[in-house]
């Protein structure tokens, strides 16, 4: 080793003070302004920002989410009436569709019971016209027969 | 190392040398101002290239200094405090930047294969001046956060608890800078030095899982020195109630 400088040294030394102390200082006081100017504010503004962008998408996305579901229960809820009601209109057409046949029923019956009734009363008086044209028959026939048998003696 | 058979050229410890240079009365240390501007220049060109076209959804570089921005931001909130971390997270960040690349570009950049007349290259932190440099910063810095955020009820500070703390806090006042540059020198110069004379004795293998080691210490040891600071700070700024 060609030089050790230690302590007490009169030139150079590990623990040697000099102009380079201050210089230093001034160049870190400085260094610190330029990363200020060209690092921390910059990267911050950049970070902050998107950590702002961060936290309003997640709030909006919260807010959606909730209105989503507020929208789904609402749909939910108008499916089921929807429902509902269908389930209702069948049972209305249902029970139309039985009363319609009940009167078609009825009124069948009612005709069918009002021809026969005619048709009866027809024959009723077709045999009675007949029974009176038989009896004023016999009766001609009998006054016939005993003018016959008063007009012999 | 006229005693030695061979000469390796990596091997040489110049410890304690200088290259100076003269400005006007006064004399610097060339050799730790030209490292710390290639530094400072690389971590500026990073940090241009990085901030250049910055986008929503970060793509290489910005995603780099962002994970930076947040790591400091961190530190710098845990240690000072939700309320005024945000005025001092520009200083912390740049001691932790500066002492990082410092430590990592004396420690990763084969400075010993530039000849200088006099002295050698290295890590700017290995030079007491540097550190001590830091050290008054950070000191400076906590009496300004006291001052400017509490008056003159800083110096309730010094007897919070009892009294009885006030010559103990007066003490702390200058053992704190002290030890924050001793800290930091002691071991990056270590560190340089274990490697060197690792290197000069056994020029293959063995030395680098000791320049692993270095290369942990002096993250290590950037972290330590902005948390510190932050610490301190963030001790100088806290209500007492």
């Amino acid at each position: 080793m060609p030089t050790l400088f230690l302590f007490g040294a009169s030139e150079g030394g590990l623990f040697d003070f000099d102009a380079t102390l201050p210089l230093m200082a001034v160049q870190v006081v400085l260094l610190t302004f330029i990363l200020n100017a060209l690092f921390f504010k910059p990267v911050g503004k950049v970070v902050e920002e998107r950590e702002d962008y961060v936290n309003t998408s997640r709030a909006e996305a919260k807010k959606k989410i909730a209105e989503v579901e507020r929208l789904e229960t609402e749909l939910k809820d108008q499916l089921k009436e929807a429902r509902l009601e269908a389930q209702k209109v069948i049972l209305e057409a249902e029970q139309d569709s039985e009363n319609l046949y009940k009167e078609a029923l009825a009124l069948a019956t009612s005709e069918a019971n009002a021809s026969r009734e005619k048709a009866r009363r027809e024959i009723d008086s077709q045999r009675d016209e007949a029974l009176n044209q038989l009896k004023s028959e016999a009766d001609n026939l009998g006054d016939l027969i005993i003018e016959r048998l008063l007009a012999k003696k | 190392m006229g005693f030695l058979p061979f000469v390796f050229p990596l091997a040489e410890l110049e410890v304690g040398q200088h290259l100076y240079w003269q400005i006007g009365n006064f004399r610097i240390h060339g050799q730790v101002f030209m490292t710390s501007w290639l530094l400072i220049g690389a971590l500026l060109a990073l940090v241009v290239i990085g901030t250049k076209k910055m986008e929503r959804d970060p793509k290489g570089v910005q995603n780099l200094l962002e994970f930076l921005w947040d790591y400091i931001r961190d530190l710098a909130r845990t240690q000072i405090g939700e309320k005024v971390y945000r005025d001092w997270m520009p200083f912390i960040g740049t001691l932790f930047l500066f002492i990082f690349v410092s430590n990592w570009g004396g420690a990763l950049v084969p400075w010993k294969l530039i000849e200088l007349p006099s002295g050698e290259l290295g890590a700017p932190t290995a030079d007491i001046n540097t550190t001590v440099a830091l050290a008054l910063l950070v000191s400076l810095s906590y009496f300004y956060a006291g001052l400017s955020n509490k008056g003159l009820r800083y110096f309730e500070y010094y007897v919070h608890p009892t009294p009885i703390m006030l010559p103990f806090k007066i003490v702390e006042d200058f053992t704190k800078p002290l030890s924050l540059s001793f800290r930091l020198f002691g071991n990056i110069l270590a560190d340089e030095l274990v490697v060197a004379v690792l290197v000069f004795l056994v020029p293959l293998v063995l030395p680098v899982p000791v320049m692993f080691l270095g290369l942990f210490t002096s993250a290590i040891q950037a972290l330590i020195f902005a948390t510190l600071a932050a610490y301190y700070i963030g001790e100088a700024v806290e209500e007492h109630h």
